[in-house]
């Protein structure tokens, strides 16, 4: 009320925003933002930051007697390896599906869980799965050979041996 | 006493107030007096914290068997079991791979009534799951979610969403194959918007799938993170909320008018006796009421609410009853059957078949087809479909009655062969001539997802019910087709899941048929 007009209005019609609604008003979206603060918070903190889980990257030694077309499967790993005239890859044995373990047969892998099946090469031949097995890195290392779980590499990559 | 009369000495005072002590206790607790007669028990159930949910008359509509079959009871009584079974399990399970398992294995083996203990929980938490099921049938089928109960159906299938989260919460605790297996699959399944954005090529950027599996399990595979995240949900979160919704569904009930009923159920009704029907018009306590807020019209004067009888007795008899049938039928079944234990988890050797709990198998079915639609595209439709239907359904004929009167039946009849028939012949096909993928192996996976057995199953359903509104001119009739054909389509693949999928979830006639391995 910098300027007093003569209309000015009497002190007894209401405000535009009366003081107390303004207070009220504010104090509310105060306490809303806070509470909205607070919940963005708490829903932090279930997503973990750093994931916990064993190393992916590991030695294996082949047995001399690996044929090609058997797969060799390196204990409590989820990973094939294969020997043939070309050279050696990983497959892993992970279904694309829904995560269960493929097993390796004659022809290919057969999933337990909901009948999906993969060629030799891990591409899909029947079921759900929605995409083909994925292949891992391999390198050689001296007289074994170092699996990468975290790295894939296009189908159909051999390292010679 | 008066100032004139001198006062009793004090020690004289002391011994009588001692001796007057637990009268006084058990007067102050029941505040009414004892409940011994119609109005004093009226009273005691309006002045009583547990009692008060209850109105204090019910009308005798809601008394019949038929008008609900004790279903919302049981299934209370069913979450009580299992609420008082899995305290006293929790006295000896461990929530960590390298001792849950040990754990479980103690209790049934060593742990006196252990064994009795974890069945009756186990059989309860079967029982919750179809109890609600059918109550949710119930509630459907008499078009009880009508104005003004159409908040509570929402808090209803929040019930029941909460219900099947308990059951799958529960599944991975004692850390066996089974157990492993199964959240496995689930936790994949919550990655599954994978398939979609993985086929459009955006995982990068948006990745849902992936932030519900990591906040599901708290790291990338099923272990200690995913234990300890699940006993959580499966002792705390979800028994919360469960108990939080159940409150506001109790109360709900009797804001919303109580159980619904016909329009002429007081003329159904056979008369009854004045025995039967107290009123209390002597000495009226009430000077004031809300008359502003209360339903209805006017304040009765000298006669009791029509066709109402008190709820003290005569509802707490009927609850009482299905609430030892249900425990009775818990632990029949427990000392029956037992609780499945099957090896230790084994993360590099999925069991075979892997089955998830027979409520899930249905959505398995699906899974097996593809993974998004299966496990979270049809389901998502399914709720929200259902949360739709009070406020679609904006007629008022056949409230109350089952299936809405004669018509409905006939309608009801025909969408259950409709609904077995589609599901029968879709499940056929694809298991007799297999899928997209098996004709043309280079399919893109979007095809698949959208088009596959169960959206194709759903599509039919859909279809019947929109020619169903247009010829009976009724979104009643369609809702009643719709919701009969999910319910017939839910039966046949559960059934088809749990009996005839075998290993590498093979069709088999019987699992007598099964290879040996």
């Amino acid at each position: 009320m910098s300027e007093p007009a003569p209309s000015s209005p009497s002190r007894l019609d209401p405000e535009p925003i009366a003081r107390r609604d303004l207070l009220g008003l504010a104090s509310l979206w105060s306490a809303g933002a806070t509470l909205l603060f607070a919940l963005v918070g708490m829903a932090r903190l279930p997503k973990a930051a750093v994931v916990s889980s064993p190393s992916r990257k590991y030695r294996v030694t082949l047995p001399e007697s690996l044929a090609p077309g058997s797969a060799f499967v390196p204990p409590g790993r989820s990973v094939a390896l294969f020997r043939d005239g070309e050279g050696v890859f990983a497959i892993s044995t992970v279904c694309t599906h829904l995560g269960c373990i493929v097993k390796h047969g004659p022809g290919g892998f057969e999933c337990p869980c909901h009948g999906s099946r993969f060629d030799a090469g891990g591409k899909v031949e029947k079921g759900p799965a929605p995409s083909p097995l994925v292949w891992h890195k391999v390198s050689a290392d001296g007289d074994g050979w170092i699996v990468d779980e975290g790295t894939s590499v296009p189908a159909g990559t051999k390292v010679a041996s | 006493m008066s100032p004139l009369s001198p006062p009793e000495p004090a020690l004289k005072r002391f011994v009588s107030n001692l001796r007057a002590a637990p009268r006084r206790m058990r007067e102050s607790a029941l505040r009414t007096g004892r409940p011994s007669t119609d109005r004093s028990r009226s009273s005691f159930v309006f002045g009583n914290v547990f009692l008060h949910l209850h109105p204090v008359r019910t009308h005798r509509w809601s008394l019949r068997w038929s008008t609900t079959w004790g279903l919302g009871i049981a299934a209370l009584a069913a979450f009580g079991v299992t609420l008082v079974t899995g305290v006293l399990l929790m006295f000896y399970y461990k929530p960590h791979p390298a001792a849950a398992y040990d754990s479980i294995k103690d209790i049934v083996y060593v742990v006196p009534t252990g064994r009795f203990i974890r069945n009756i929980h186990r059989w309860a938490a079967n029982l919750m799951v179809v109890v609600v099921l059918l109550h949710m049938a119930r509630v459907f089928y008499t078009a009880a979610y009508r104005a003004p109960r159409e908040f509570n159906w929402l808090a209803g299938m929040g019930l029941l969403v909460l219900t099947l989260g308990l059951s799958f919460t529960g599944y991975l605790l004692p850390w066996d194959q089974l157990a492993y297996w199964a959240i496995t699959i689930g936790a994949n399944i919550a990655q599954s918007p994978r398939e979609v954005t993985d086929a459009l090529g955006i995982t990068g950027a948006f990745d849902p799938g992936g932030l519900q599996k990591l906040l599901l399990l708290g790291s990338d595979t099923v272990g200690e993170e995913a234990l300890i995240r699940f006993y959580l949900l499966h002792v705390m979160i979800l028994p919360l909320a469960l108990a939080l919704i159940l409150a506001v569904h109790f109360w709900r009930i009797r804001k919303d008018g109580g159980l619904v009923r016909p329009g002429d159920a007081d003329r159904r009704l056979p008369p009854t006796g004045a025995a039967d029907y107290p009123v209390f018009t002597e000495a009226p306590q009430k000077t004031y009421q809300l008359a502003a807020l209360v339903r209805g019209r006017s304040a009765a004067v000298g006669r009791g609410p029509e066709n109402t009888v008190p709820s003290m007795p005569h509802l707490f008899y009927a609850e009482l009853a299905v609430t030892l049938l249900t425990v009775a039928l818990c632990v029949g079944l427990a000392l029956l059957s037992d609780a499945p234990l099957k090896e230790l988890a084994n993360p590099a050797v999925p069991e075979n078949p892997a089955k998830a709990p027979w409520y899930f198998l249905g959505l398995q079915e699906l899974v097996s087809y593809s993974a998004f639609m299966g496990g979270i595209g049809i389901p998502a439709i399914v709720l929200v479909g259902l949360a739709l239907i009070p406020f679609l359904d904006r007629e008022s004929e056949g409230t109350g009655e089952w299936f809405g009167g004669r018509g409905g039946r006939r309608v009801v009849v025909q969408a259950t062969f409709v609904g077995l028939g589609a599901a029968l012949l879709v499940e056929a096909f694809a298991i007799r001539f297999g899928w997209l993928r098996e004709w043309v192996p280079a399919v893109p996976q979007l095809a698949i997802t959208v088009f596959n057995p169960g959206t194709v199953l759903a599509a039919i359903y859909a279809l019947y019910s929109v020619w169903l509104v247009r010829r009976y001119d009724s979104t009643r009739t369609g809702a009643l087709g719709l919701f009969t054909c999910f319910l017939c389509g839910f039966v046949l693949l559960t059934v088809v899941g749990t009996h005839f999928r075998g290993p590498n979830w093979h069709f088999f006639w019987s699992p007598a048929d099964w290879p040996v391995h």
